[in-house]
């Protein structure tokens, strides 16, 4: 087995510091106790002491190296019987990133296995020395479950990573699980309504969170003194927004495009058929977000490569429209799809949205209601918000975040006048979304906000 | 003013003790009433002195095994007074040592009879004096003692109820055990094997109702083959008390009506909860069938009233009531996380001879609720150690759900089981499945081997046979 050595944090501060000097070499034995380095910051030289035993595989950070952030592996210590060897350059962490990628969207022929539960090693508060391949169990990841649990979560399609446990210290037990059961009658999910899950063995979890070879972060505590902070713990909704959206940031590479909107003629049609709604029983109000998403359903039609899916295999290009909606669950946040978006009308996405959010809100949605989808919609306009960027929520290749619309000055044939304007701005995931193509999808798009009726054609 | 506690727990039997020993773990300022002796019926009258007893009987058994194990005596004989003063003996000290763990635990203990007299206040009555006291919290922790039907009334000389079982001042030669639960036929094997002939009589088909169909079976042929004369589906309608001896019309299912007549009789048919004069129904707590009503935290509906053990029901079981003790100590404690009784894996243990233990379901139970379940068995003769102590009778039976891999229920027959298990209830309660009970590494040579053996059998893959 082998270690990684750390860059130390010679003081709670400390965030780099400079490798003044290597007093062993690749290959060198040590010792508890033996000088490993002298680590400089600007505030003193420190020596940098081995607190394991072995033999130095590699050494990651040259001698004299300055700004190495702490907690950022500087070496690769081999313990007593290793045969693991350890990471070696950037190729072996891009591998990594690979590894992690690949188990999230299961090649066609790989059948989905039974994973392990996803064991990802923490930032140890104040060790030096941290185990490379998370043999302590102790981690923050490791879902406490019973052996029961685990198994009918898994019979029942359950991820019982977004479960709360009411066994002694959180652990997971079987009545959990079976509660969680009753709340998702639904267990094999979404097979209609995402085309995709047919082709591809759906996947049985998500990629380890943490990767072997990237930095892990430190641990907040270590900057402040306990008493001076309310600690909050983190809900399993908070745990997964965490978790995914670490992956999907760290994983997906993201860029973006902005786009302005007139939606003067689209207020105007709203406004319009907003008056004809019926009093009573059958009354609608029509969102200015419902256009947004019947527009969206309609680019994506057109522009099916934005409404995909990356594998390493193939890039799944999906047959529907499946639209999640961000829903502000405040805390948290949840994004239920509106299946199939490009058959129904306003007034059906309307009336959907409307339950989804009122069912996300009373967390009664059921598992296949929020997973997986082609694209989603993030509107923060309520909060005179005017332009933003969201992060794509995997599988989805491509994220709208849709601002305020608000009267602005435009110049037109030369003059300004008053317009009311829209911002949207487009996350796209680069493996799947060139810029061109993502380009091309957002003037689709400008067409059918600006001018609804096209919608018609 | 009347001295005031945080928690006054009614009954110092098993429940009631150990609900006040957890009260005062948890620093509530506890009292305990008790009317006769700490411990009570269990550690009195019930579950230890019987132990005793049985021990006593095993002794006498091994005994008459001498020249098997390479032993000879002669004139082997018992002396009943000493028999039963070593089984007194032994329910003194242990009641002695529950006064000590009230004292360590800084619970007061009050002598009287306790009544329910409005809100949170009780009375306790001692030789005609009253004194009140009020507590925020009452457990009612009274208990249970022996049913009887009218014409079939304990008289405690020629008509016993355990109480008077256990004190018996000469052996009687012959006994009739009315009814088969785990009383009676604790009963039915110390005299039996003292030499006794004894007949029981049970209303249902079977011996041991409560046990697997199969543990039944088993247990009824080996008591059989020990002379024990046993009459199921049958019913004693009258018992003819003599100068000495009782004689008692018995009447089967089928019709077929007999007398017999006995030294004794010892009356098993159930146990009726202690709800008299407590003043249930003036504080408005509701009873039904002779036990209190109460929810999934052994709250009675009337606010800071509580009521656990044989008082609220079966299974009667003093490890039932210390569960539910506990339960109820931790809710007023305010201690996070607490869990209802989960009555499936509450085991138990019947200590005649062989032995028979048991949790969860039954496999006539596990097949009624309609899932598909697998079974597993293994003899007592498959295993060495067994064959090494010269006990190869009996098997242990496990119960499987088939597509989980859930332990749903264990069955055991034979030595020692009743110390067994325990394994399969930890299994129960951590949930473990068949998959983690197969990989357990079982000490060898034991008994318990034959537990993992049950396991891999229900996949058909034991070991040993």
């Amino acid at each position: 087995m082998s270690t990684q050595i750390l860059m130390p944090a010679l003081s709670p501060t400390m965030e780099e510091g400079k490798l003044a000097k290597w007093h062993v070499k690749e290959g060198d034995t040590v010792k508890a106790g033996d000088v490993l380095a002298e680590i400089e910051t600007d505030k003193a030289t420190m020596e940098f002491e081995s607190i394991d035993e072995g033999r130095i595989g590699k050494i990651l950070v040259p001698e004299g190296a300055e700004g190495v952030k702490v907690n950022q592996p500087i070496a690769v210590l081999e313990m007593e019987g290793d045969s693991a060897p350890a990471p070696k350059d950037i190729s072996s962490t891009m591998q990594a990133i690979r590894d992690a990628i690949v188990p999230a969207v299961a090649a066609p022929a790989l059948k989905a296995p039974l994973p392990e539960a996803p064991k990802a090693a923490s930032t140890p508060p104040k060790g030096e020395v941290q185990k490379a391949n998370g043999a302590d169990p102790h981690t923050e990841n490791r879902v406490f479950a019973s052996p029961l649990a685990r198994c009918i979560a898994q019979q029942s399609g359950i991820d019982i990573g977004n479960l709360h446990g009411s066994g002694p210290r959180g652990r997971i037990v079987k009545s959990d699980v079976e509660a969680a059961a009753k709340g998702s009658v639904q267990k094999a999910p979404a097979k209609a309504a995402t085309p995709a899950a047919q082709q591809v063995p759906r996947p049985a979890a998500e990629a380890p969170a943490t990767l072997s070879g990237i930095m892990p972060l430190p641990d907040a505590r270590l900057f402040f003194r306990e008493g001076e902070y309310d600690a909050v713990p983190n809900d399993s909704m908070r745990k997964t927004i965490a978790r995914r959206l670490a992956s999907a940031k760290t994983l997906i590479p993201h860029y973006y495009l902005t786009i302005d909107c007139d939606i003067g003629a689209l207020m105007s049609l709203r406004a319009r058929l907003n008056e004809k709604s019926l009093k009573g029983e059958g009354a609608y109000k029509l969102s200015v977000n419902d256009f947004v998403i019947k527009a969206s359903a309609m680019a994506l039609m057109k522009h099916t490569d934005v409404n995909a899916s990356w594998t390493d295999a193939a890039i799944l290009h999906h047959k529907h429209a499946d639209i999640g909606i961000a829903v502000d669950l405040n805390p948290g946040l949840i994004t239920p799809l509106v299946f199939k978006a490009e058959t129904k009308g306003l007034l059906e996405i309307s009336n959907e949205t409307k339950s989804l959010a009122e069912r996300a809100k009373a967390k009664k949605l059921k598992p296949f209601e929020f997973e997986g989808g082609g694209f989603s919609i993030s509107n923060l306009g309520m909060f005179g918000i005017r332009q933003f960027t969201a992060l794509i929520n995997p599988p989805q290749s491509a994220i709208l975040a849709v601002g305020a619309g608000e009267e602005r000055a435009v110049v037109r044939d030369g003059k300004i006048v008053a317009a009311t304007v829209m911002t949207l701005t487009m996350s796209c995931d680069h493996r799947v979304i060139d810029g061109a193509t993502g380009a091309r999808f957002l003037q689709t798009l400008k067409v059918f906000i600006e001018e609804p009726a096209s919608m018609l054609l | 003013m009347a001295e005031s506690f945080d928690v006054i727990v009614v009954g110092g039997g098993p429940g009631g003790y150990v609900c006040a020993i957890r009260c005062g773990q948890l620093g509530l300022k506890t009292a305990v009433v008790e009317r006769e002796n700490l411990g009570g019926i269990c550690l009195n009258w019930g579950c230890i002195p019987t132990k005793a007893l049985l021990r006593s009987s095993e002794i006498w058994h091994l005994m008459h095994r001498l020249d098997e194990f390479g032993f000879s005596a002669d004139n082997i004989k018992f002396d009943l007074t000493k028999i039963v003063e070593r089984s007194r003996k032994v329910a003194a000290q242990l009641s002695n040592g529950v006064k000590g763990l009230m004292k360590k635990h800084k619970v007061a203990v009050i002598d009287g009879e306790a009544k329910l007299k409005g809100k949170g206040t009780i009375s306790v009555v001692k030789n005609g004096q009253t004194t009140e006291y009020s507590a925020k919290n009452i457990v009612l922790a009274t208990g249970a003692r022996a049913r009887e039907f009218r014409g079939l009334e304990a008289d405690g000389n020629l008509i016993w109820t355990y109480r008077h079982a256990m004190v018996p001042k000469e052996f009687p030669k012959s006994l009739l055990v009315v009814g088969s639960g785990a009383i009676g036929i604790e009963f039915a094997s110390f005299y039996r094997t003292l030499g006794a002939d004894v007949t029981v009589v049970e209303v249902l088909d079977r011996v041991l109702p409560v046990e697997d169909a199969e543990i039944s079976a088993a247990a009824q042929k080996a008591f059989q083959k020990q002379g024990m004369v046993i009459k199921t589906a049958t019913t004693v309608e009258k018992l003819q008390k003599g100068a000495s001896n009782v004689t008692a019309t018995l009447k089967a299912k089928d019709g077929k009506v007999e007398t017999i007549t006995v030294d004794r009789v010892v009356l098993a048919v159930g146990i009726v909860g202690n709800v008299e004069n407590i003043g249930l129904e003036q504080a408005g707590i509701k009873v039904e069938k002779t036990h209190v009503v109460v929810n999934q935290w052994c709250e009675t509906g009337v606010p800071g009233v509580y009521a656990i053990g044989d008082l609220t029901g079966p299974p009667w079981l003093a490890h039932k009531a210390m569960h539910e003790g506990v339960i109820v100590a931790e809710r007023i404690g305010g201690v996070k996380g607490v869990h209802p009784l989960d009555t499936s894996k509450i085991p138990g243990c019947t200590y005649c001879w062989p032995q028979v233990a048991s949790v969860g379901m039954t496999e006539a139970k596990a097949r009624e609720t309609g899932r598909k379940i697998k079974v597993g068995k293994f003899p007592f003769i498959g295993n060495g150690k067994a064959i090494a102590l010269g006990e190869v009778e009996g098997f242990i039976k496990t119960v499987f759900d088939a597509d989980t891999g859930e332990l749903l229920g264990a069955h055991m027959i034979g030595a020692e089981v009743t110390e067994l298990i325990q394994g399969y209830g930890i299994a129960r309660t951590l949930e473990g499945t068949d998959a983690d009970l197969q990989t357990v590494i079982f000490p060898h040579p034991t008994l318990s081997e034959m537990m993992h053996e049950a396991v891999l059998a229900a996949d058909g893959r034991p070991l040993h046979i």
